[in-house]
């Protein structure tokens, strides 16, 4: 009997093809899609098991069994790629960055895309690439994963979710709730890089920035934190809404004030202008590849060392201090001389008018 | 940043708040209105007020271009998204402002409108150009700072055949804004608002120029100083008012000399009268109706007006009664003093429109100074 000719399969074609139904609906276009472009870059031994779940080992940190933390981000970028990134590196950074800054070690990474109908596989291909190097550099493979397809006009070309999990040693608390009066606020470098290196590529509000998201993984730069044995209270990375946000957050949790020093704060030139012309405020603007730390004012200074000799807290700086206020405001003494508060933000950020 | 920079130095501020606490004299109280929300902002954002001797005091005027929109204006335009199936073009601080059923365009749009933020007027023809089946409407809002780029984007679509192009025009004056507040019985008669001086709008200023405001020094013997919107722009433009009190002058003097001449931008003047004309009146938020206070689009260029092009009609609708943005605006109080204010009238959730923009009294204060009313 003659031997079963093995039916040929062509290739996706990744230079013209698009994301069409059949890529979800369970067949053999979703087998190929996730083997040519998904198994093909975020390959793993543990996603290569191929079972509806991957078997990990239990975790331990420094040779003892740890506490697990986890945690999920989904990522709905418009544009989906930006100078700096895209939403592939993003939505890695993202999820790494949040269990990272429960001081844990981030371990293994899920992915779930929704991609619509009728999006370029080229560009999927990008993202997903973009997305293998980010977790290779971060050391944070993706070990299970999920597609869905959505009808055109149901999506808004890829949505990304990822869910991370890490190991966290015992003993190490981090947390919002535990910022004291007196404590010392640490930024690990310039804000709102990101936020306005999406807007300058905003279909309505393109102009040239010359700026790049900071999107970046911060778990090395924890570690390095961490091994200083500085008494650390809280770290957060301001992403959406910015530093105000997260730092109204820890303000409420902990149930404390904040004192912060605009004269202090970095932004960068290009970003401080970008914000004066659209009529927004820094301090509320999105970061991908920044943190916040609070810790005790006798460990500042060495922390602060330790950042700054890392290559993503080069620019750190002590930005101010946590004090006693009832009513958890934060404020700032302005660089003219003044006091304002940084509050909540209020919906958007919406330009003004004149 | 350069040029902006300079005149955001806390050095200098310190200095100039020396020279303003040196000025005044003992025992004498000024108060001085900044008529722009350009100026509340600055105020606000810098604390500026922390520099100034507890003596002076400023009281904030109606010009904030979303404040002044009354609901019904807002009514027209979510009109125009839901029912007349527009594109609805805005600036963006105009989403939030609360219109009638608990509406804004904001949630006008999570109901289906297709309402979209823009930046510039250019943004709304490109709009136009590139949906030619459907109807593109401008919300035309603000004071004579963006009634030029309204009127030359009315005269490039002409230009250009843009038939699916109008605008729904509610451009305010201020000279009208700044004499209905003089005539008001709490100025005027019963002298319960103390006005010493204005400082004088910027923006607005660039293009009507100085003279404009000749009037009200005279008139009213009341100084004016026109002042940049940078918070060192705003301090020396108090030091002027304060030394015009204490000589007992009341004239126009121009701060902000490196962007307002005294005839202004005569080109966008020229531009403006081409395609506008005096509105015989039109409802202010807080001020109520004002005579000849604001503009329509000319005859001429009928096609553009989305008034006329979608048969609008105007409401008057009433503000919530508990709320005090109308005496806010005139200066009669402050935000504090309303009932609402950060209870359950809060930046989140605007009931009245002092709330929505950080121009806004309100909203300025709540967001960046209400530690003041704690401690």
């Amino acid at each position: 009997m003659a031997e079963m000719k093995r039916a040929y399969v062509r290739p996706l074609d990744l230079k013209q093809g698009r994301v069409d139904l059949t890529h979800g609906s369970g067949g053999r276009s979703m087998v190929q899609l996730i083997s040519e472009l998904f198994a093909k870059h975020l390959g793993n031994e543990y996603l290569g098991q191929g079972n509806d779940g991957a078997v990990l080992p239990a975790p331990t940190i420094h040779g003892h069994a740890g506490r697990l933390v986890m945690s999920t981000d989904c990522h709905v970028v418009s544009p989906l790629f930006f100078p700096g990134g895209d939403i592939g590196c993003l939505s890695v950074h993202g999820t790494v960055n949040d269990v990272a800054v429960m001081g844990a070690t981030p371990l293994y990474l899920a992915a779930g895309f929704i991609l619509e109908e009728g999006f370029p596989l080229s560009d999927l291909a990008r993202i997903v690439e973009s997305m293998a190097r980010a977790a290779r550099e971060a050391g944070v493979p993706v070990v299970t994963g999920d597609t869905k397809v959505v009808e055109r006009g149901k999506g808004d070309g890829v949505f990304i979710t990822t869910t991370g999990v890490g190991v966290l040693p015992d003993g190490l608390e981090l947390g919002g709730s535990r910022a004291r009066p007196g404590d010392a606020i640490i930024i690990s470098g310039s804000l709102g890089d990101h936020g306005v290196a999406i807007m300058s590529k905003r279909e309505n509000l393109s102009f040239d920035a010359p700026i790049e998201s900071d999107t970046a993984a911060l778990n090395g730069l924890i570690a390095a934190m961490l091994a200083t044995g500085a008494d650390l209270r809280c770290l957060r990375d301001p992403t959406r809404g910015g530093l105000a946000a997260t730092l109204n957050e820890i303000a409420g949790q902990s149930g404390v004030g904040m004192m912060l020093h605009e004269k202090a704060i970095p932004v960068k030139p290009v970003v401080a202008a970008a914000c004066e012309f659209l009529g927004l405020d820094p301090l509320y603007v999105a970061n991908e590849g920044k943190l916040i730390a609070i810790c005790a004012s006798a460990d500042a200074e060495r922390v602060l060392a330790v950042m700054r000799a890392h290559p993503l807290g080069r620019e750190a700086a002590l930005i101010g201090e946590v004090i006693a206020d009832d009513h958890h405001f934060v404020q700032l003494t302005t660089a003219f001389g003044g006091r304002r508060i940084v509050d909540w933000l209020a919906g958007d950020q919406l330009p003004r008018i004149c | 940043m350069k040029y902006i920079d300079e005149f955001r130095d806390g050095e200098l501020a310190k200095n100039l708040a020396a020279s303003i606490g040196a000025t005044v004299e003992p025992g004498r109280n000024y108060s001085f209105m900044e008529f722009c929300g350009g100026h509340t902002h600055a105020i606000s954002r810098y604390g500026l007020s922390d520099l100034l001797p507890p003596t002076v005091r400023m009281v904030h005027g109606p010009g904030c271009p979303v404040c002044v929109l009354p609901i019904g204006r807002v009514d027209m335009a979510i009109d125009l998204a839901l029912n007349h199936g527009v594109i609805l073009c805005t600036y963006g601080d105009t989403l939030r402002v609360p219109a009638s059923d608990g509406l804004s365009l904001m949630k006008a749009k999570a109901r289906g409108g297709d309402i979209r933020m823009v930046y510039s007027t250019l943004d709304a023809l490109q709009i136009a150009r590139d949906n030619p089946a459907r109807e593109v409407v401008f919300f035309a809002i603000g004071f004579e700072t963006t009634t030029p780029p309204t009127a030359v984007a009315i005269q490039q679509a002409e230009a250009e055949g843009l038939a699916n192009f109008s605008a729904l025009c509610c451009h305010v004056l201020t000279p009208s804004a700044i004499s209905n507040i003089l005539e008001s019985p709490e100025v005027r008669q019963w002298g319960t608002v103390p006005l010493d001086g204005f400082i004088g709008p910027a923006h607005v200023s660039t293009v009507i120029g100085s003279r404009p405001y000749e009037f009200f020094a005279e008139e009213y013997r009341k100084p004016v100083v026109i002042a940049g919107f940078e918070p060192l722009d705003v301090m020396q433009a108090i030091l002027m008012l304060v030394r015009q009190v204490n000589e007992g002058r009341a004239e126009v003097e121009n701060e902000f000399s490196r962007a307002v001449s005294r005839d202004g931008n005569l080109k966008a003047q020229d531009c403006v009268a081409e395609v506008f004309e005096l509105r015989r009146e039109f409802e202010w938020r807080g001020l109520s109706v004002v005579p000849y206070s604001a503009l329509k689009i000319r005859q001429k260029y009928a096609a553009f007006d989305a008034e006329r092009r979608f048969d609008l009609e105007y409401r008057s609708v009433p503000d919530h009664n508990a709320c005090d943005c109308g005496a806010i605006l005139r200066g009669v109080k402050k935000p504090q003093d309303c009932k609402l204010f950060g209870t359950v009238c809060t930046p989140e959730n605007p009931i009245g429109s002092c709330m929505v923009s950080s121009e806004g009294a309100c909203a300025a204060h709540y967001s960046y100074g209400r530690y003041k009313d704690m401690h």
